[in-house]
């Protein structure tokens, strides 16, 4: 029986890459030993995009992509076909699992620095994959035709239609109709079943391919390519199969126990993962009191909608999306990761993490003046955020700072003067404390005492 | 982050943000929901079709045979295998009640078990004569379907609690189930801008066959059986779950144990 199976491999061998790519992609991939727990994310995501094929795949079975039909042809599934209640909920659930998981797996890029030099086509392919995610998930909303995948697909649509010139004739040709319908729901259909999957499986490949290419960062942000032994292995890496294979594994086992939990007791997530107004079936002529997007959608949401002017919005949303491609130029800090840089750095990540959960949250909430002036509020620390990254790139002089304080200023200023309401004047004033405070603390802090933005000196091997 | 995700969504759809009376319905309770069916049946299937759900299923469910379901809960032509439909037609409806009566299989998941039982048990006289059966809700204002369940509930009266001279706005607070009917407590703004507390009451004029409790525990049975409509697959789900969970954790400590036997060697 071995015999044979070692005939058949060499057989396979002669003909076909088998030994070859297993070996450069597993078995003697090197990654560094110290990975931590925010290293499972990526293997995670692969899990999750497994997950959401497969239950896709036998939704697609039943589900009909018919005006008419649409949101029966859901009922359906969750009452009539044999565990298609257990299929649609994987798919749901794995939706936003989805998210979260590609939300820390870009968070722990942005933690320990693998953006940078050289990983930053891996970062953009990355960035890539979380653009198709996002058209993905867009299209897949639809799908079930209730009344917020509805009115949720009409008011991001419409989102097109403020670009000037091209606008309308753009939300008209995505569309394929006036207002969202029929057409709209079989375009839609095929792009999240066959485009979107195509790209996403492309990407990923493509992002595997960049990454072992490079090699892993690490939590120390080390090179272990720098110090390799007598044959060549880089001393600090350990082959991918055994070790990490098994601990992602693990990995694995722990995010289907927390999915299972949300899937078999509390797959709405109480209304943040399927809404309650999307078991109304779609109702062109009836307009919902509240269109909210999903809750992965919602930190941008709330940036459009705290900014008055309808363009300005649409191009702040779009540019919080796009300014991730750009993150290998913006911080250019030689020192990787988080655990070297200094404690100014540390803060200001931790604050555009609060940022934008909070973000998120409001853009779930129904608008109030206040919520309004948070939301812009945080919308400027939001961009604020790679601004300072980019300052804190390298030693700048207490000149440059000041008049980079100037410049702020003046565009601060400025943006308070063109939206100035007489009725809102306490609530700008009041809240124009929070970007005092955050530039206080973060470009005046490090005049005031350098310590606070000192980075540590880097270790040669990982820790 | 887990803390925030914990925040209530957004105050439900039609509530108007009041805090609503709590259902409090026990899908384990297979004899509420037999009540509730048979109920369901009675006063609601003349109108409200549930077109996702079929009788069988219903059956199984419920643990009632075929023959019993065809028996008692069926009055129209329908197979066993269907789903339960209604004779009344969609252009008849809206001319006799202004709209169409929506159908209710997943009502429970659009509006919350808490909100159908608030409604079913808020209907209340109303003389303005636009209504034009009589009766308005206290949770659904200006309703197009009549008090359905009259006969077994009496009618209310809405009793206004006193509002001060000048009242500039007002806005509904929370239901509160009382001995004699529903108390709405409210907050009326005054002319110089000051917040009152009012209670509106609703109290039962003419009296049903049942009580006041035994009215509330039939609008429990029919929410009960709606909140089963609206998936039923919540049956199994649960029992389920457990046994996923269980399944997932022996798993975990097996690939836990195996990765410290890997990573021994590892320092």
């Amino acid at each position: 029986m071995r015999a044979l199976l070692a005939g058949l491999l060499e057989w396979t061998d002669a003909r076909f890459p088998l030994s070859k790519l297993w070996n450069e992609h597993a078995a003697r991939y090197y990654a560094p030993k110290n990975f931590n727990f925010w290293y499972f994310f990526g293997s995670l995501a692969l899990v999750m995009l497994v997950l959401q094929l497969l239950s896709g795949i036998w939704l697609a079975m039943y589900y009909k992509p018919d005006a008419e039909e649409a949101f029966r042809s859901v009922e359906f599934i969750m009452r009539d076909v044999e565990w298609g209640w257990l299929i649609r909920y994987m798919h749901s659930t794995g939706a936003s699992f989805f998210f979260i998981v590609v939300y820390l797996h870009m968070f722990r890029g942005v933690m320990y620095g693998s953006f940078k030099k050289p990983r930053e086509l891996l970062w953009i392919v990355g960035v890539l994959i979380y653009l198709c995610l996002m058209a993905e998930a867009f299209f897949g909303y639809l799908l079930p035709w209730g009344q917020m995948s509805y009115w949720g697909a009409q008011v991001i649509i419409s989102l097109f239609g403020a670009l000037p010139f091209v606008g309308e004739p753009l939300a008209l040709w995505i569309r394929g109709d006036f207002v969202v319908s029929d057409a709209t729901l079989n375009r839609f259909y095929s792009l999240h079943v066959i485009a979107l999957p195509l790209l996403l499986l492309g990407l990923v490949v493509a992002h595997i391919q960049a990454l072992h290419e490079v090699g892993s960062n690490n939590p120390d942000g080390v090179e272990i390519k720098k110090k390799k032994d007598s044959s060549g292995i880089p001393m600090d890496g350990i082959p991918f199969h055994p070790y990490y294979t098994v601990k992602d594994l693990m990995g694995a086992v722990l995010c289907l126990i927390l999915f299972a939990a949300v899937l078999f007791f509390i797959p709405e997530f109480g209304g943040w993962f399927l809404e309650a107004a999307n078991f109304e079936p779609a109702d062109p002529l009836k307009t919902p009191e509240h269109i909210l997007p999903v809750w992965y959608f919602t930190p941008y949401y709330a940036i459009l909608r705290a900014i008055p002017d309808k363009l300005t919005g649409v191009i702040a949303m779009g540019a919080a999306v796009l300014i991730f491609f750009f993150l290998p130029w913006i911080d250019r800090h030689p020192v990787k990761s988080i655990r070297y840089r200094s404690l100014l750095f540390k803060l200001l990540l931790v604050l555009f993490a609060i940022t934008f959960v909070v973000l998120g949250y409001l853009g779930i909430q129904p608008p109030t003046p206040g919520r309004a002036e948070l939301g812009l509020r945080l919308g400027e620390a939001y961009f604020s955020f790679f601004l300072v990254l980019w300052w804190y790139s390298r030693e700048r002089s207490p000149g440059a700072t000041w008049t980079l304080l100037a410049v702020l200023a003046l565009v601060f200023a400025i943006i308070d003067a063109i939206r100035w309401d007489p009725e809102k004047g306490m609530l700008i004033a009041f809240s124009a404390l929070l970007p005092l405070i955050y530039y206080g603390l973060f470009l005046v802090g490090p005049l005031v005492s350098p310590r606070l933005n000192a980075s540590r000196e880097v270790p040669e091997r990982v820790t | 982050m887990l803390v925030l995700m914990c925040l209530p969504f957004v105050a439900s759809a039609a509530g108007g943000g009041m805090a609503l009376l709590d259902a409090n319905t026990n899908l384990s309770d297979r004899a509420s929901l037999q009540r509730g069916a048979k109920l369901f049946a009675n006063y609601c299937s003349g109108c409200h079709s549930l077109d996702f759900m079929r009788y069988n299923r219903m059956a199984r469910d419920l643990g009632l045979s075929e023959g019993q379901v065809m028996e008692n809960l069926v009055f129209t032509g329908a197979k066993v295998g269907d789903e339960m439909r209604i004779a009344l037609r969609r252009e008849d409806a809206r001319e006799w009640f202004g709209v169409a009566p929506p159908d209710l299989s997943v009502i429970a998941r659009s509006r919350g078990p808490d909100w159908l039982y608030s409604y079913l048990l808020t209907f209340y006289r109303d003389p303005n004569p636009a209504r034009p059966f009589g009766v308005n809700n206290l949770v659904f204002t200006e309703v197009g379907m009549p008090h359905a369940l009259w006969s077994l509930q009496g009618i209310q009266s809405l009793e206004m609690g006193e509002r001060p001279a000048g009242a500039k706005s007002e806005h509904a607070v929370r239901l509160e189930a009382t001995r004699q009917g529903v108390d709405l407590h409210k907050v009326v703004v005054d002319e110089s801008g000051e917040e009152r507390k009012v209670v509106d009451r609703l109290v039962t004029g003419t009296p049903g066959s049942l009580g006041v409790g035994a009215f509330r525990s039939a609008a429990r049975d029919i929410v009960n059986f709606l909140s089963y409509a609206g998936e039923p697959a919540q049956l199994v789900r649960y029992r389920m779950g457990f046994w996923v969970l269980v399944y997932l954790a022996v798993f975990f400590l097996l690939s836990y144990a195996l990765y410290r036997e890997y990573w021994k060697d590892v320092h």
